[in-house]
C-alpha cells in the first residue's frame, strides 16, 4: 500500500488496454449479431417443450412432454418414423431439421401465466430455444404467445381450446392445430339435437377463465340456435376440487341437461359429483336428465371411470381412428411407452412436425420464414384428414369427432367411441365471427 | 460514507460490485458445456434475483424489525403489477410512471390492510392478512375481471389508448417498456472464448433500484425509527406502559414494506408486462416468508440471500430432466447410470420443491439464523483457523493477499 503511484498517463493506459480487451472478442463475433432471435449457428437446433408437469392439467402436460420426446427422436431419424411417413408434405429427411439436430429443453408451466412466462423465457434466454411449445391451459397458452411474439420466437400452441387463442388474443408468431369452442359447439349441436330434441333447458357449470367462458358461450349460442333455453350459468374457479355446492342448485333449477365446460380433474370432480347427487337418474319436465361435456379426453374418462358412460362431448382426436396416419402414431406412441396416445400428445406432435417441415420448406428458422411457410398450407396425413391452417387467424380447420363414453370397454384405454366425424366445412368459421373479434394478427416479429 | 458506518458501507459496496458484475458470477460455466446447466446469467432469471431481493428487503422491514409476521404481502406485489400494466396500456411505455404508480397504490392499500390488521398481533395478525390477501386474490381472480382481465392476466393489446406514445408500432406490434428510449429487453451479448456474458438494460435498472432500496433500509435499520421498532417486537406491552403509542410506527413500517412489494410488483410488470392473479395467492405471500427465513430474518443481507437461493432452485432445478441425468451419468455403466438417474430424478424437474423443502428444514434445524448465519460460522472459524496458523506458520497456508 505505500507505492500507489497513480499518474494520469497511467490512468489513460490502462483504461484503454482493459476497454480494448473487453471490446476484442466482440469484434470477432459482431457477426453474431443474429439475423433473428436464436439463430442456430452449431450442428444442432434447440426446441423448448413448456407444459405443465404440477397443477389440475398435469396428466396432460405429461403425455404431451411424451409425445414431444418421440417426436424429437422421429424428427432425428430414430425410431419408427411415425407420422412423418404418413405426413403429405416429404420435406423431412429425418436428419434432424434442416440438417440440424434437434435437441429438446423442458419446463413446468404449473399452469399458471407467471410461472410459464418465467420458463419460457430462460429457454428463450438461456438456452436459445428456436421455438416454444406447449400448455394445457388457454390461459397459459396466450400468456405464453404474447411472449413469444414480443421475444420473436414462434409460438406453436399445445392444448388450448379457448376461442380467444386465434380470436381476440391471436399473434402473427402464433399457431393452433387443436380446434376451438366454436367448432366443439358447431360438431356437437346437430348430434345433440338428433339425441335429445329440441326443446330442452340447458344449465352450464364453467371453469371460470378464458377457455370456459369462450366454450360456454359458444356451446350456449349453438344450442340456443337448436332451440335450447339456457337456464342459468354458474362459474366456477380452477383450482376448486369439490363441486357438490355447484351441483346442488341443479337439481331444482328446472333444467334438465347439464353441460360441463371443465376440462382435466376439474370435470373429473365435477362429473363424479354430478353423479353422485343421482342426476342421471332425474326425470325433469317429462324427460331423461343428460349430462354434456363439449370437450373430452382419454384421460378425462379415465379418471371419471364408471361415470362417462353414455356422455357425449367433442374431441380433437382418438385413438382408435383407422386411417393410416393415427395407426402410425398409435403404434410408435404405444411401442414406445405401453399405451395409446391421448389426444393432447397427438396435437403436440403434429405440431411439432408441421413447425419442423415449414423450417425444412422455408429452409431457414427465421420466425418470418416460417409463419410465410405454415399460412394457407394444406396438409393432410396427420391424424385429422384435409387440414387447412389459415392464413387469417393461425387457426387449423380439420374434421372434429364427437364421441361418447363407452358402455362396455374392452380394455382400460378403450373408454371413449366415435359416434360421428364432423367435417371440417360444417365447423369452419369467418375469420371475423363476432366470438373471435376484437384482436389483430399484428405481423411477424423475427426479434431482429 | 453516505452516512453511514464503516461495516455498513463495506456491505452496501460489496452488494454493489456483486450486482454490477452479477452476468459474470451467474454464468460461471462455458455456454457449451455440460454443467452450463447451472448457470443462472440470464437476463430474466437476474431481473427475478434483484426484484424479489427488494421484496424481501421491504418485508424483513416488517418481519425483522417488528417481528410481525404478515402472510399477505403478495397482495401488494400484486396491485403494484396491476397499476403498471394499467399505466403501461393507458399513458406510456416508460417505466417510470408506472412504477411510480405501483409503489403509491401498493402504499394506499397496505394503509388500509394494515389499518385494520394491526389492531391484533400475533397470530391473529398473520391471520388477518392472509385473510386480506386470499380476498384481493379473488377478486382479481374472478369478480374484478374486466380490471384484472381474470386468469389469463392482465395484458397489453395491439389497441391500447395510449395517451403518450403510440398503441402499435409502425411494423404492428406491441410497443415494449423503454426508460426514456431504452428498452428494458435490450441486452448486449459479450462473446469471451467459450463464454457467454449478457447484460441487460432491465437488469441493471432493477439492480439499481434495489441497491437504492437496500441503502434506504440500511438507514431505516439504523435510526432512532429502527431501534422503536426494534423495541416493539422485543416488548410492546412495556412500551405502551411507558406511555408510547406503538400503532403509529408498526402502521408506518407496514406501509414502507408494503410499497417495497409494490415497487417489486411494478418492476415485475415493467421487465415483462404482465400481471396475472396467482401473483398474489397464499402460496406467493408464503414464499416471501420462506425467502426472508431462509437467509436470516432481521439481518440486512439475508433476506437477498434467501431470495436469490429460492429462485435459483425455482428456474434452474425445475428445468433438470431425465435427459439430462442420463448425459450427466453417461460415464457409468448402463445398469448403475439407470440407478443413478432413477435416485436422483424425485428431486429434480418438478421436484424442485422437494429439493428446496429437504434444504428449508436443514437450515432452520442446525442454522436457525438463516444462511447469514452459515455465513457468520465460517467466518468465524476461518479466523479461528487463521489466527492458530500465525501461532505456528509450519502447517497452514495463508490465502493470498
Amino acid at each position: 500500500m505505500s507505492n500507489s503511484n497513480v499518474t494520469r498517463r497511467g490512468v489513460l493506459k490502462t483504461g484503454t488496454m482493459v476497454g480494448a480487451g473487453v471490446a476484442l472478442p466482440t469484434i470477432f463475433t459482431a457477426s453474431s449479431a443474429a439475423a433473428y432471435t436464436n439463430e442456430p449457428t452449431g450442428s444442432s437446433v434447440t426446441l423448448g417443450f413448456n407444459v405443465p408437469q404440477t397443477g389440475p392439467y398435469a396428466d396432460e402436460g405429461a403425455d404431451e412432454l411424451r409425445a414431444y420426446e418421440l417426436a424429437v427422436e422421429h424428427l432425428n431419424g430414430g425410431g419408427d418414423g411415425g407420422m412423418m411417413n404418413t405426413f403429405s408434405s416429404k420435406a423431412l429427411q429425418g436428419n434432424g431439421i434442416l440438417g440440424k439436430k434437434v435437441e429438446f429443453v423442458t419446463g413446468d408451466t404449473q399452469t399458471k401465466s407467471d410461472a410459464a412466462r418465467a420458463s419460457a423465457k430462460s429457454m428463450i434466454e438461456k438456452d436459445g430455444a428456436v421455438m416454444i411449445t406447449g400448455g394445457s391451459s388457454s390461459g397459459v397458452a396466450i400468456a405464453v404467445q404474447g411472449l413469444c411474439q414480443e421475444a420473436g420466437v414462434i409460438f406453436m400452441a399445445g392444448l388450448t381450446h379457448s376461442n380467444d387463442t386465434t380470436g381476440k388474443d391471436k399473434k402473427a408468431n402464433g399457431f393452433r392445430h387443436f380446434f376451438n369452442g366454436y367448432m366443439s359447439g358447431a360438431a356437437l349441436a346437430p348430434v345433440l339435437k338428433n339425441l335429445y330434441g329440441t326443446d330442452r333447458n340447458a344449465y352450464h357449470l364453467t371453469a371460470d377463465y378464458t377457455w370456459g367462458w369462450t366454450q360456454e358461450e359458444s356451446i350456449a349460442a349453438a344450442t340456443e340456435a337448436l332451440g335450447w333455453n339456457t337456464v342459468n350459468k354458474v362459474r366456477t374457479p380452477l383450482a376448486a376440487t369439490d363441486f357438490s355446492s355447484y351441483i346442488a342448485p341443479v337439481l331444482n333449477s328446472g333444467a334438465d341437461v347439464l353441460v360441463l365446460n371443465h376440462y382435466g380433474g376439474n370435470m373429473v370432480n365435477s362429473l363424479t359429483n354430478a353423479v353422485q347427487f343421482g342426476l342421471r337418474e332425474k326425470i325433469v319436465n317429462g324427460k331423461q336428465f343428460e349430462i354434456v361435456v363439449p370437450l373430452y379426453s382419454r384421460l378425462m374418462a379415465k379418471g371419471a371411470g364408471e361415470n362417462v358412460k353414455g356422455i357425449h362431448g367433442s374431441t380433437n382426436w382418438h385413438w382408435s381412428l383407422q386411417d393410416e396416419a393415427s395407426k402410425a402414431f398409435v403404434k410408435s406412441f404405444g411401442t414406445k411407452y405401453g399405451f395409446p396416445p391421448s389426444q393432447a400428445a397427438h396435437t403436440v406432435y403434429c405440431q411439432t412436425l408441421l413447425y419442423a417441415d415449414a423450417a425444412e420448406r422455408a429452409g431457414t428458422f427465421n420466425p418470418c420464414g416460417i409463419v410465410e411457410a405454415l399460412e394457407g398450407y394444406e396438409f393432410d396425413g396427420l391424424g385429422n384428414g384435409k387440414t387447412l391452417y389459415r392464413a387469417e387467424d393461425h387457426q387449423c380447420f380439420k374434421d372434429v369427432l364427437v364421441v361418447r363414453g363407452k358402455e362396455n370397454p374392452t380394455s382400460e384405454f378403450d373408454l371413449l367411441e366415435v359416434v360421428e366425424v364432423t367435417p371440417a366445412a360444417q365447423v369452419t368459421y369467418a375469420a371475423d365471427h363476432p366470438m373471435f373479434a376484437g384482436g389483430q394478427l399484428g405481423t411477424c416479429n423475427s426479434g431482429s | 460514507m453516505f452516512g453511514l458506518d464503516k461495516k455498513d458501507t463495506t456491505m452496501l459496496l460489496v452488494v454493489a460490485i456483486m450486482a454490477l458484475f452479477a452476468p459474470f458470477i451467474l454464468n460461471p460455466f462455458p455456454a457449451d458445456s455440460a454443467m452450463a446447466q447451472f448457470n443462472a446469467g440470464y437476463p430474466d432469471l437476474m431481473q427475478r434475483f434483484v426484484i424479489f431481493g427488494i421484496f424481501a428487503i421491504g418485508f424483513n422491514i416488517l418481519f425483522g424489525l417488528t417481528g410481525y409476521l404478515s402472510f399477505g404481502h403478495a397482495a401488494f406485489l400484486g396491485v403494484g403489477s396491476y397499476s403498471a400494466v394499467w399505466m403501461f396500456k393507458l399513458l406510456s411505455m416508460n417505466v417510470i410512471p408506472a412504477i411510480l404508480l405501483s409503489v403509491v397504490m401498493a402504499g394506499l392499500f397496505a394503509l388500509l390492510i394494515g389499518f385494520v390488521s394491526l389492531r391484533r398481533s400475533g397470530i391473529y395478525f398473520s391471520i388477518l392478512t392472509l385473510a386480506f390477501a386470499q380476498m384481493s386474490f379473488n377478486l382479481a381472480y374472478s369478480v374484478l375481471t374486466p380490471i384484472t382481465n381474470g386468469e389469463t392476466g392482465l395484458q397489453l393489446t395491439l389497441n391500447d389508448p395510449r395517451v403518450l406514445g403510440v398503441s402499435q408500432t409502425a411494423d404492428g406490434s406491441i410497443p415494449v417498456t423503454s426508460l426514456f428510449g431504452l428498452e428494458m429487453r435490450s441486452t448486449y451479448e459479450m462473446h469471451l472464448g467459450p463464454w457467454l456474458f449478457q447484460f441487460n438494460a432491465g437488469y441493471y435498472l432493477s439492480a439499481l433500484i434495489m441497491l437504492a432500496s437496500f441503502y434506504l433500509a440500511i438507514r431505516i435499520f439504523r435510526s432512532p425509527f429502527g431501534m422503536m421498532l426494534r423495541a416493539v417486537k422485543s416488548n410492546q406491552q412495556r412500551m405502551n406502559y411507558t406511555g408510547l403509542n406503538t400503532r403509529p410506527y408498526t402502521l408506518a413500517a407496514f406501509v414502507i414494506s408494503g410499497m417495497y412489494a409494490g415497487l417489486a410488483g411494478g418492476l415485475m410488470a415493467s421487465m415483462d408486462p404482465l400481471a396475472g392473479a396467482e401473483r398474489m395467492q397464499w402460496t406467493a405471500s408464503g414464499e416471501v416468508v420462506l425467502m426472508t427465513i431462509l437467509g436470516g430474518a432481521g439481518t440486512l443481507i439475508g433476506p437477498v440471500v434467501g431470495a436469490g437461493f429460492i429462485k435459483y432452485f425455482e428456474n434452474i432445478f425445475s428445468k433438470i430432466n431425465d435427459n439430462v441425468l442420463h448425459q450427466w451419468f453417461a460415464f457409468m455403466p448402463d445398469g448403475l447410470e439407470d440407478a443413478m438417474v432413477f435416485i436422483v430424478h424425485p428431486f429434480i424437474g418438478k421436484g424442485w420443491h422437494l429439493t428446496l423443502g429437504i434444504l428449508f428444514m436443514l437450515v432452520v434445524i442446525f442454522l436457525p439464523g438463516g444462511l447469514v448465519e452459515g455465513g457468520q460460522k465460517i467466518a468465524a472459524w476461518v479466523r479461528k483457523k487463521r489466527n492458530k496458523g500465525s501461532d505456528d506458520t509450519t502447517t497452514k497456508t495463508e490465502p493470498a493477499e
